[in-house]
């Protein structure tokens, strides 16, 4: 069979369907894995013994499996454990949301840790109580070093959406499949489901580079 | 009836196992400045932070202000608005000008609105010399001057006492005499402080009373002219050689 790049045009609707599912995956998940991770990297750094545990298990346990498995055990193990049944849409976010946020959990561990010790006790030393102090001390000074490593996990998590072909989800990946199984167009197809996620994980570096210019990190 | 401000009543302090302030009395009355000074590791650092409650105490009763620092966070928030501290670090506030750094005190713990507070910001900054550095960035200020502005974010609380932790030894020698000098000001307006130093002519010449720190004991407490000029014992006399 020839290599016919125009073939790609009967099929950008197809394959722009299947991005805007990885897109929507992507951005919900992460919504969700932001405000997940805060809490347990906020948990890590300022916890007492028992909080800082619960938190420290579930990074460990994220991080130390697959999030292929993760996805597996979400869609297939937990209906047999607690007899809850959920979509694979909901099962491909809850995924995203629970693997982000172990990572991005240590991120921000790191960037409030990484906030001397010292602008801590200047703020309590004039009253402040500790909630003030880590919204308008530590929390700014620590978002400016969160940004770059959360626009990498953004990207890796964006990525990662692709793995929700296991469990049937037509996102980017699954759709490209789809396509393929049918035309068996190998070199096109794939080529370009790879533009497209190169320029979906493009315009996010992009984004993020612009942000981190505003805010003076480089 | 007891009219000090500060009432050590048999403190200790506990990092685990060491025993860093070995069952502390102490009371400091209104209006006394108070040099601290001792070996390193002897709980100076410790004594001071014991009074605004940055380190928890582990025995006995400190009382400030009327207040115990054991009467939990609100009390706590209390003592520290009548408790100043100066750090040797300085810790500016770096994402805040000057004006922001000394206006952020008043506007979130005191409640001033937001131009009070400023206005408070810009006559604490003129008095520790720095109306103009007012809108700069403490990344663009010398060592003396951030600390300057650290005293003015201390004082723009309105409290009645100021605790200092060795405010000049992160400092070159022409720039010490800067902050002694906004201290001296202070002492001179009656402010009571409590001053962790290793400047003995600041000592002799503003200190009201000295204390000798050892093993988290304090081992010599006497007017700083009798003390540096007649040590009581060879350890003291030792340690004066030194600084
Ligand atoms: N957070 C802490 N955890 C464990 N040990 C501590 C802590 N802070 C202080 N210490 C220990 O307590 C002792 C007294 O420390 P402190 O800082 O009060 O001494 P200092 O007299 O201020 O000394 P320096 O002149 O070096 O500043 C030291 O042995 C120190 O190592
Ligand atoms: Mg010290």
């Amino acid at each position: 069979m020839e290599v016919n790049w125009l073939i790609i045009l009967d099929f950008i609707p197809q394959l722009i369907k299947g991005a805007q599912v990885t897109i929507h995956i992507t951005v919900v998940g992460l919504l969700g894995g932001v405000i997940l991770g805060a809490i347990a990297g906020l948990m890590r750094a300022y916890g007492n013994a028992l909080i800082n545990a619960i938190a420290f298990v579930y990074i460990e346990v994220i991080r130390g499996t697959p999030i292929v498995v993760q996805v597996m055990f979400l869609y297939f193990a937990l209906p047999v454990l607690a007899s809850i049944r959920i979509d694979p849409m909901t099962t491909a976010i809850l995924a995203i949301v629970i693997n982000a946020g172990a990572y991005i959990a240590e991120i921000v561990r790191g960037a409030v840790l990484s906030i001397s010790k010292g602008l801590t006790e200047a703020g309590l030393a004039i009253g402040l109580p500790r909630w003030k102090v880590i919204v308008h001390i530590v929390g700014p000074l620590a978002f400016r070093r969160l940004i770059p490593p959360l626009g990498n996990q953004f990207i890796v998590s964006l990525k990662d959406t692709s793995l929700f072909i296991v469990i049937g989800v037509g996102e980017l990946t699954r759709t490209g499949q789809e396509i393929m199984a049918a035309n068996f167009r190998a070199v096109e197809i794939w080529t370009a489901v790879a533009i497209m996620y190169l320029i979906m994980t493009g315009v996010l570096s992009l984004a993020l580079r612009m942000i981190e210019k505003r805010m003076r990190i480089l | 009836m007891n009219d000090a401000i500060i009432q050590f009543r048999n403190v200790s302090k506990h990092f685990g196992p060491l025993k860093v302030l070995d069952e502390v009395d102490l009371d400091i009355h209104k209006g006394e400045v108070v040099v601290l000074v001792g070996p390193s590791g002897s709980g100076k650092s410790t004594l001071l932070r014991c009074i605004n409650g940055l380190e928890q105490i582990t025995g006995g009763d400190l009382i400030v202000n009327g207040m115990s620092v054991l009467g939990g966070n609100k009390v706590m928030r209390e003592i520290r608005q009548e408790a100043g501290m100066v750090f040797q670090q300085f810790n500016l506030f770096p994402q805040m000008t000057a004006l922001q750094n000394v206006a952020f005190g008043p506007q979130q713990v005191r409640g001033l609105s937001r131009s009070d507070a400023r206005e408070l910001a810009k006559e604490l900054l003129a008095k520790v010399g720095l109306a103009e550095k007012a809108n700069h960035e403490p990344s663009e200020l010398s060592g003396g001057q951030q600390q300057r502005v650290a005293i003015a974010r201390a004082l723009a609380i309105k409290p009645k006492v100021m605790l200092f932790d060795e405010p000049t030894s992160a400092l070159d020698p022409e720039l010490k005499q800067e902050v002694l000098n906004v201290m001296r000001a202070l002492a001179g307006e009656g402010m009571t402080m409590v001053v962790v130093t290793h400047e003995m002519g600041f000592a002799k010449q503003v200190g009201t009373r000295l204390i000798f720190m050892e093993h988290g004991k304090i081992a010599v407490d006497g007017t700083p002219r009798d003390v540096i000029d007649n040590p009581p014992n060879d350890r003291m006399k030792d340690f004066l050689q030194h600084v």
